[in-house]
């Protein structure tokens, strides 16, 4: 798990002298699930075809396995490809198109036969393989396209996009699939999607790409929990943003005007000093609606209100405006829970749960940032 | 509301277009098919009795002769367009888009031109006395010009010259449409260069060829003019027995049994190119 599989060092691609990739460094455990996540645009697509071979890159070099493969076609790389839009080929059978990878190994007819049977078995297409793809429905050509991929037993699986076009019924489905594909063969997946919750719910580690550059590298956990920057909280998942001031500097405490309401945090892992403007993330289920008599919190009022079946989503607009997302479960013991719209309220939450971040140099003011919501 | 009033017009089109087809394709080739089971006729050029004659005479060696070279010539002229033409349309597919619009373009110009004042043009590069001829003695390459007009070569020349648009535009048609997706997945799964061609890339442009073939092989047998002004006396085309037979030897049902012999070979090629596109089912896989 530990051992790296493949990695990049410095890799550098542009097109048309617009940079795509800068500098990047990237290793790749063996056996592990990681996913590339970003905006369209963010280099995620372009990182993932530098390591399939489809693009080489202006600088830097990728070692697969203790190989270096910077300048090797893809044909002669171990690993292989999921494609956005599957790209099967549409002019042979569903077993040609998984047997495809094993003929051009030249292997024997006997050991093709039943590579490729054990291959459509596991992905529950067993009787299909006298169809032609277009006779297929999207997941169940998604499943060949995988078959295609996993029968060569590659060292890395590179899934692009693989479920971006699928429904969201059989998009779970194919997700649930996926991970368990992925137990069960050992191979380390690379997967790209612009979708932050399957990102969150697939993988072991994210890397979070903008405009080229990792933003941050962690387990799901890290990226939800402890955003390394803006982008990275606002991208993954939903976040309330105040604006603080840090007032004094305790014993591994800070205190922090937050709208004028003070709170002693716990000191953030980065240099801080006293005065200092701070951004405090809170994820809308740390955010606890109080009753307008509590005794602490920012006093607001409730715009909207969304039942979302397991949770009640709240919109809250502060008395300066401030627009804080507020999501709770049920607890049918509190009687202040069903508040109405345009009810007085308190927004607090639990000590301990707050994030905090620095004020970049080059960020709009403080004020400008708030309310504002991935 | 809207459905009443489209009726009426999506009726008319139609009405129209099987009209057309009917009166100006179908009756005229029922004439041709009548025509080739009748007698020749002095007078009225055809008459009665009904027989075959006119197509035992296609087996004539004579005229099976003027078939199979003609044949000949037109099969050579279109493996040079597929030739040219196949990694022709490669290139132009995978040009910008601005570029493909000028090529294509330039493609298309010379049909603003009469075939048969290009098919002259080609004559005067070719003449003993021609372009081609004063240039090489001119650069003292040879002595004496070449004898390349009235020769088959001549012919293939102008036929290749004249159809091989006909060749590109569907096969580039095909290129436009295979997706890279696939190439690259072929590569990905250890295919170089060479098996990508053959197992990816001609079998999915397979329709395009068979298009292409279709709209050169039998115009390669028709085009009469051009076997006249560059061919001579040896070197007739298919078209040049049929020409022949309706307005000099003014035997029409040998000459529609002629024509009728292309319109089945042209039957033959669409029917290949129905089963090559089925194949393929819907083209592509879609997503």
């Amino acid at each position: 798990m530990n051992q790296t599989l493949l990695s990049l060092r410095n890799v550098s691609k542009s097109f048309d002298g617009k940079s795509v990739l800068d500098a990047l460094d990237l290793d790749i455990r063996d056996g592990e699930f990681i996913t590339l996540l970003g905006p369209s645009g963010c280099g995620k697509t372009t990182l993932l075809r530098l390591m399939a071979g489809f693009e080489h890159p202006d600088d830097g070099s990728l070692t697969l396995a203790g190989t270096d493969i910077t300048h090797t076609l893809p044909e002669h790389r171990p690993l292989n490809t999921v494609f956005q839009h599957y790209a099967l080929f549409p002019h042979m059978t569903v077993f040609d198109n998984v047997a495809y990878g094993l003929k051009m190994e030249k292997r024997p007819k006997d050991e093709i036969r039943q590579r490729v049977d054990e291959a459509l078995a596991m992905v529950q297409l067993g009787d299909f393989a006298r169809r032609k793809p277009h006779q297929l429905s999207g997941g169940q050509q998604q499943r060949v396209a995988i078959a295609r991929a996993v029968v060569k037993r590659p060292k890395l699986l590179l899934l692009d996009e693989p479920l971006s076009a699928l429904d969201y019924k059989l998009r779970r489905t194919m997700q649930v699939e996926l991970k368990r594909l992925q137990r069960e063969l050992g191979i380390t997946f690379v997967f790209v999607t612009h979708d932050q919750e399957e990102a969150l719910s697939m993988s072991d580690r994210v890397v979070v790409l903008k405009d080229g550059l990792i933003q941050q590298l962690g387990t799901p956990r890290e990226i939800y929990e402890r955003p390394a920057n803006l982008f990275t909280a606002r991208f993954v998942g939903e976040t309330n943003l105040f604006p603080g001031k840090l007032e004094r500097l305790g014993d591994g405490t800070i205190t922090v005007d937050v709208l004028g309401v003070h709170r002693t945090l716990r000191r953030p892992s980065f240099p801080v000093c006293e005065g200092q403007a701070v951004h405090v993330l809170l994820r809308p289920e740390d955010i606890r609606v109080l009753a307008p008599d509590a005794d602490h919190g920012l006093a607001g009022k409730v715009v909207e209100r969304n039942y979302k079946g397991s949770t009640l989503d709240s919109v809250i607009h502060l008395a300066d405006g401030t627009e804080v997302l507020a999501s709770e479960f049920f607890d049918e013991d509190d009687p202040m829970f069903d508040y109405r719209l345009g009810e007085p309220v308190k927004v607090s939450w639990v000590d301990g749960w707050e994030w905090l971040l620095p004020v970049e140099p080059d960020e709009l003011p403080a004020g400008a940032e708030l309310a504002v919501n991935a | 509301m809207l459905k009443v009033r489209q009726q009426p017009f999506k009726t008319a089109v139609l009405a129209l277009v099987w009209g057309w087809l009917l009166v100006l394709v179908l009756a005229p080739n029922l004439l041709v098919v009548g025509t080739s089971v009748l007698t020749r006729d002095a007078g009225s050029f055809i008459a009665l009795p009904v027989n075959l004659d006119s197509y035992r005479r296609l087996l004539d060696p004579l005229y099976l002769d003027v078939f199979l070279h003609s044949l000949y010539m037109a099969s050579v002229t279109t493996l040079c367009c597929l030739l040219i033409g196949y990694p022709f349309a490669w290139a132009l597919s995978r040009l910008t888009k601005p570029r493909q619009t000028l090529l294509i373009f330039l493609l298309i110009v010379p049909f603003w031109t009469n075939s048969l004042v290009r098919t002259y043009a080609l004559k005067l590069l070719l003449a003993t006395n021609g372009l081609i001829n004063n240039a090489l003695i001119g650069l003292g390459l040879i002595d004496e010009p070449l004898q390349m007009l009235y020769t088959e070569g001549a012919v293939i020349v102008g036929l290749v010259y004249l159809l091989l648009p006909f060749m590109i535009l569907p096969l580039y048609s095909v290129f436009e449409d295979l997706r890279r997706e696939l190439l690259m997945a072929s590569h990905d799964l250890g295919a170089g260069k060479l098996p990508t061609f053959i197992h990816v890339v001609v079998p999915l442009t397979l329709p395009g060829v068979i298009a292409g073939v279709m709209l050169v092989l039998l115009p390669a047998m028709g085009l009469f003019f051009v076997a006249d002004i560059l061919g001579g006396s040896r070197n007739l085309l298919v078209g040049n027995v049929i020409k022949n037979q309706f307005l000099d030897a003014r035997d029409w049902p040998f000459g529609a049994a002629a024509s009728i012999l292309l319109t089945v070979a042209m039957a033959v090629l669409l029917l290949a190119h129905k089963l090559s596109e089925r194949r393929l089912g819907n083209g592509e896989s879609k997503p």
